[in-house]
């Protein structure tokens, strides 16, 4: 990386600076003539004498000489606004441009950064550096050469002018910017050093805040808020201190130009004034210069500014590199190329006096073996005896001190990653999964380079795009192209759903992301296709349930009758909301709702139904204290609410219920749509009610707007409910209340319909469509570990790497899961780092490592005796 | 059947008897009624006890696995309550109860019961009062399955 701001400027941007500048030279011919014109066009045309003149072979009176040059006068300034939009426009366009690289540079540079150079650098001081800390440098890099150039091109141009009307006060005009060119800086540089202190203290700043969001459960656990408080106070603290020494210095230094550029007058007035008396200068003269000195102010600001921009952006560039200047970093070559010839390390693996020194530390010490290709390898050994770290450096994860790793006679100091992460297999103990669908998690494995073209249709990938993409020197890998390396993985795109399905079988995945199928729902694209065949099972389910005599468990939804298990809510809509405007809570405000209503006579019924149920529920709860959990199970009412609805129903009972406020008289309205009548059991739907419901649902249908059916997915036997689940879906019903075991006897059929359907594979596919959300937090830590194994099977490595697993997995799947690795790996070499020794057993050999060093080393049952360390790790067990 | 009806089968059993009517509308309304088709099973001796049962309808068999299989101990019919002990006392089911023909129950979850006989210290001295006459039931026909021995 360029070590200053403007080598950086220089090399990237050199021939769009020269333009800015030529361009804004150019421009000064305009300018000036501009500004010369008036006074032409007021001695000349308007004061003039001798009309009519020639002018380019032509004669003009008086009044179209003066038209001609006013026209000339509008005709120049379009041209100055046209050069100042253009320059102005393609400055920013070229600061952007530049900041996108810095920032594309930044990025790259993190992503090459050694491993260990992360516990130096957190997450919340690189984010603040990418992100907010560069983004003043762009608009400066677009002013950086052409802005100095014109405001000191100004400059020059008046200080001329003043020269030739009097040398004397031409002198005097610019007398005193030597002095400020000496102070300025000096006051500046204090300046800087606490821009620089500023600049570090915002990052500790972000640092803590980035701290406090992964830590927040410890800070709950051990209530440590206060302290957190505390320790922020203290980083703002800092921070406004340093700020406030900035702002008293550079608004001194602001005074400091402004008493400066005032006491030139001074000496107009004072020395001039006198001239002017003696009579030495001429009256005229003396308001020219005072005029001109007034327009060289504004340049001369313009330039300390830039000065202090200048300063600022030096001082964040300089701090910014040197973070991301990390030693050992990858090199952009291993980073990013690929090899000519594709390279295996399907042989041999061989360590040679590998060591590993960290902080003076010897954490690796002369470790040689070698493993042979194929070979079944588990490592153990006591905790901290280097076995975790010998892993990383197998995978090049983290670069030994000395000696090295040979695989298939090639050392992998040196390969790109293009070999060792495709290669090469390696899961962690704590693998990452990333906030997207599962699916996409696994898929990443084998996200290598991108195939074939890249869609022009596709927003970054448009022509346009790509080459200011170019232009800024980011990637131009098209993020649209097709991505996965199908040679990698195996089979072809066709077959890609059938080896996602089975590696979620090798790693046990396979039942949960089952059940996020069921409980995922479709997209649009998916809903003729997938949706028909699931559409299929509905009907299936239906008669096998008939057939084994257990249909009463299952109310199916009818457009003709009310369902007793489905909310009041759901049985008027028949549908499920998308989005806000019919969820259940804003019913009985919603208009068109309210329109239906008392369209079928609903209204008053619901009223007096919803003040029935606020009665029943005083009644029931209100000798119960607040925090009792029947509140929050059975009530419809919340404790909060409870005395309200007391009240209101005291209210009620005193005014009647058509003498109440329209307010109180819809709070009663909410309640009757959250009744299910076979759940409840209160008996208040009685079947007129339901008569008019249904009533109301045929209404609702037909009259619903145009433009709000996207609000809703209704209930439809012939079509698949998007805003449902898939298992809903299937079921198109409600599981009866009040039929013992009810939801596990229909989910056993509904599982055998799925299976006899051919549809667990849809379902599976569904399932690897569930988001995992931010970091996989939506996963367990088990199904996190799972979904990374499975990502590294996918793109098949030569070598695998299994660095403690399957530590976090239930202790009694960790066998299985190892065995069924082993049986998807088996002609391939695997290395696995045994948190417990016992998981060694199916291995050909087993290595045991302790401070540093390979102490034992044979097969399971020859260090399985008397007096091996081996042995008193599996007694630990 | 609706919650008022529940309410007046309530009050017809022992336990509840004393019960004023709006704590048994509220036991009601916060436990399930819960319909069993002919051999569904309640629960299986040596479950651990998560619920009681009052049986609203129909009847059960007790059933009690011995060396010969399962052995029918006893019959509960409408107004009988089952599986109180195990939650009471927090031991496994001591036996395994039945549907016969279709059977309607209330279930109230372990939770649900001991709130409401913390709430309701009535409700305590009621089973207490009722675990008591149980109790001194059994003594009566111990004594007199001692004198039939003895005799």
């Amino acid at each position: 990386m360029e070590p200053t701001i403007f080598r950086f400027i220089f090399r990237h941007s050199k021939k769009e600076q020269i333009f800015l500048l030529v361009l804004t030279g150019l421009s000064f011919p305009f300018l000036y003539y501009s500004l010369d014109l008036p006074k032409t066009i007021i001695n000349e045309a308007i004061g003039g004498k001798d009309f009519p003149r020639d002018l380019l072979g032509y004669q003009f009176d008086q009044i179209p000489y003066l038209l001609l040059l006013s026209v000339i006068f509008l005709a120049l300034v379009c041209i100055n606004g046209a050069f100042k939009y253009y320059i102005n426009v393609f400055r920013g366009q070229l600061g952007e441009r530049m900041l996108r690289r810095l920032r594309y540079d930044l990025y790259a540079r993190v992503l090459r950064f050694p491993l260990p150079h992360f516990r130096k650098v957190s997450q919340g001081e690189v984010i603040p550096m990418i992100t907010a800390e560069v983004e003043p440098l762009g608009g400066f890099i677009g002013d950086a050469v052409s802005l100095p150039a014109f405001q000191g091109g100004t400059l020059l141009t008046i200080l001329i002018f003043m020269f030739v009307q009097d040398p004397i006060l031409g002198t005097a005009a610019i007398a005193l910017y030597p002095l400020q060119g000496y102070i300025i800086p000096k006051l500046q540089r204090r300046v800087n050093e606490l821009g620089k202190e500023r600049v570090k203290a915002v990052r500790k700043l972000s640092d803590r805040i980035g701290e406090s969001i992964s830590g927040v459960q410890e800070i709950h656990a051990n209530n440590t808020a206060r302290f957190a408080l505390a320790n922020f106070t203290a980083r703002l603290g800092e921070i406004y201190t340093i700020r406030y020494e900035i702002y008293r210095r550079k608004f001194f230094i602001k005074f400091l130009n402004n008493f400066i550029a005032q006491l030139t007058p001074f000496f107009f007035y004072s020395i001039g004034g006198m001239l002017v008396i003696k009579g030495d200068l001429t009256f005229g003269a003396l308001v020219a210069i005072l005029a001109a000195y007034k327009d060289l102010s504004a340049p001369w600001k313009e330039l300390l500014t830039y000065y202090q921009r200048k300063e600022d952006s030096r001082i964040k560039y300089d701090q910014v590199i040197e973070q991301f200047d990390a030693a050992d970093s990858l090199t952009e070559a291993q980073q990013l190329d690929e090899p000519e010839e594709p390279v295996s390390l399907d042989g041999p693996v061989a360590l040679r006096n590998l060591g590993l020194v960290d902080e003076g530390e010897a954490l690796l010490e002369n470790v040689t073996f070698e493993i042979k290709r194929g070979e079944k390898v588990a490592i153990a050994g006591p905790g901290g005896g280097g076995k975790d770290l010998l892993a990383m450096v197998m995978a090049r994860l983290l670069a030994p001190t000395s000696g090295s790793v040979t695989m298939n006679g090639i050392d992998i100091a040196g390969l790109p990653e293009a070999v060792t992460g495709r290669r090469i297999g390696y899961v962690g103990p704590g693998a990452f999964v990333f906030a997207r669908t599962i699916r996409e998690n696994l898929l990443m494995g084998a996200r290598h380079v991108p195939h074939g073209d890249p869609d022009p249709d596709s927003f970054p990938d448009a022509p346009l795009q790509r080459a200011a993409s170019e232009a800024a020197g980011n990637s131009l890998d098209p993020i649209s192209a097709n991505w996965v390396d199908y040679q990698a993985v195996g089979v072809d795109e066709s077959q890609l759903n059938t080896r996602l399905a089975d590696l979620l079988r090798v790693v046990g995945l396979e039942d949960e992301v089952y059940a996020f199928g069921l409980r995922g729902s479709l997209n649009v694209a998916s809903r003729d296709e997938t949706g028909l065949r699931i559409l299929g099972a509905r009907s299936k389910l239906r008669s096998r349930l008939e057939e084994l005599g257990l249909d009463h468990l299952v109310e199916p939804f009818d457009a003709k009758k009310f369902n007793t298990n489905a909310s009041v809510a759901e049985n008027l809509l028949f549908g499920t909301p998308v989005g806000e405007q019919f969820k259940l809570e804003h019913l009985a405000n919603e208009p068109y709702v309210r329109s239906i209503l008392d369209q079928v006579g609903l209204t008053e019924d619901f009223i007096r139904i919803g003040r029935d149920v606020a009665a029943t529920m005083v009644e029931l709860f209100k000798d119960l204290p607040p925090d009792h959990e029947f509140f929050a199970q059975y009530a419809f009412i919340s404790a909060d609410d409870l005395p309200d609805y007391h009240t209101l129903v005291q209210r009620a009972d005193r005014l009647g219920l058509e003498g109440m406020e329209p307010d109180d008289r819809n709070r009663f309205l909410e309640l009757p749509f959250k009744l299910i009548p076979a759940r409840h059991r209160l008996g208040m739907i009685e079947e007129a009610q339901q008569a008019r419901i249904l009533e109301a649902r045929k209404a609702f249908r037909e009259g619903l707007p145009e433009e709000q059916r996207p609000a809703l997915e209704f209930f439809s036997v012939d079509q698949f409910n998007l805003a449902a689940s898939v298992q809903d879906n299937i079921l198109f019903g409600k599981i009866a209340y009040g039929q013992a075991d009810a939801g596990n006897r229909v989910g056993t059929v509904l599982a055998e319909v799925i299976e006899s359907e051919g549809l667990r594979d849809t379902v599976i596919e569904i399932g690897l469509g569930a988001e995992a959300g931010i970091a996989g937090s939506r996963l367990t830590t088990p199904q996190r570990q799972k979904v990374a194994i499975a990502r590294m099977l996918l793109r098949r490595p030569d070598i695998l790497i299994l660095n403690e697993a399957v530590s976090t997995l239930d202790s009694g799947a960790q066998g299985p899961t190892v065995a069924r690795i082993l049986k998807e790996a088996a002609d391939r070499t695997v290395i696995l780092i045994a948190h417990r020794a016992r998981l060694a057993q199916p291995f050909d050999r087993v290595l045991v490592m302790r401070g540093g060093r390979v102490i034992e080393d044979g097969t399971f049952d020859t260090l399985d005796k008397e007096g091996t360390v081996f042995r008193g790790l599996l007694d630990e067990e | 059947m609706s919650l008022n009806e529940e309410v007046e089968l309530l009050k017809n059993i022992p336990l509840f008897a004393k019960i004023e009517p709006s704590k048994l509308k509220l036991l009601a309304f916060t436990s399930e009624r819960l319909n069993y088709t002919d051999g569904q099973v309640l629960f299986n001796q040596g479950d651990s006890g998560d619920a009681a049962y009052i049986i609203i309808g129909g009847t059960a068999s007790v059933l009690i696995g011995t060396g010969n299989g399962m052995v029918e101990v006893a019959q509960l019919s409408k107004g009988d309550v089952v599986g109180e002990i195990a939650i009471l006392c927090d031991v496994p089911r001591t036996a395994t109860v039945q549907a016969k023909e279709s059977l309607i129950t209330l279930k109230i979850n372990k939770e649900g019961f001991f709130r409401l006989v913390t709430d309701f210290p009535q409700i305590a001295v009621e089973i207490m009062r009722e675990l008591a006459a149980r109790l001194e039931q059994t003594n009566m026909q111990l004594r007199a399955a001692l004198s039939d021995k003895e005799n």
